[in-house]
């Protein structure tokens, strides 16, 4: 960022003299209590795929966002696929 | 009364009409304990996420069902003497369970039919695939989502 600034033929953009703070990280949200999902079904495992990382172990709510009573859920259904073999114990590269 | 659903998995090694006949026994044992079946699934033979006895596909079958509390021991029962079933779970569908199960159904009756339909058509007229044809959750999960976001 700062070498782009410095370039020569960038003139015609907007400058700013102390570095803009790169904070526009989206806020977090729970996708269940957003989309009103009230039931989390443990029979697809490719939608809790998604609150899983690539070695299959449940991501953690500071990732997903998701509301402390959902990831309970999460965690039950996750863990009921994994006892019907939709979902595997321990893995590598899932995804 | 309760509801409840219960999956179970078959050893890979039975024909069809073996397997066929340990899910009509199952069946038989819910009916004749007072319970009602409300729903069937055959899902077919999946491959396992890891190996269970050895094994890494197995025939997978939901069943959804109404009755007594006493029912679900009864079944579990018979699920452990038969050496055939290899992993089983049942459930207690609560009330919002009860609405997305019946919602799945509707979309599962919707993609077979479809899917029916699209067989049907090729058959009249050989076009060249479009689509490779998903693994059979697929489409279901992902009618699923739509639904739900």
């Amino acid at each position: 960022m700062a070498q782009e600034q410095q370039r020569p033929y960038n003139q015609g953009e907007i400058r700013y003299l102390t570095p803009l703070s790169v904070d526009n990280r989206k806020k977090k949200y729970c996708r269940f209590k957003r989309s009103g999902i009230k039931y989390i079904d443990y029979k697809d495992p490719e939608f809790l795929k998604k609150f899983l990382n690539e070695q299959g172990k449940i991501l953690p709510r500071r990732i997903t966002g998701t509301s402390l009573k959902f990831q309970r859920r999460v965690a039950k259904a996750v863990k009921r696929a994994r006892h019907l073999a939709l979902l595997p114990y321990v893995t590598d590269l899932m995804k | 009364m309760n509801k409840y659903e219960t999956v179970f998995i078959l050893t890979p090694v039975l024909s069809d009409d073996q397997m066929k006949e340990t899910v009509e026994k199952f069946k038989k044992v819910l009916t004749d304990n007072g319970g009602t079946i409300e729903n069937e699934e055959n899902w077919g033979l999946r491959k396992l996420a890891y190996p269970i006895e050895n094994k890494n596909t197995g025939f997978y079958t939901l069943v959804e069902f109404e009755g007594e509390p006493t029912i679900v021991a009864k079944l579990e029962t018979a699920f452990r003497r038969d050496e055939k079933v290899i992993r089983f779970l049942t459930f207690r569908l609560d009330k919002y369970a009860a609405e997305y199960a019946i919602k799945r159904r509707a979309v599962r009756q919707a993609k077979l039919e479809e899917r029916a339909a699209q067989e049907a058509a090729e058959k009249e007229a050989p076009v060249a695939p479009v689509v490779e044809e998903a693994p059979q959750e697929a489409p279901v999960a992902e009618a699923n989502e739509e639904t739900k976001e």
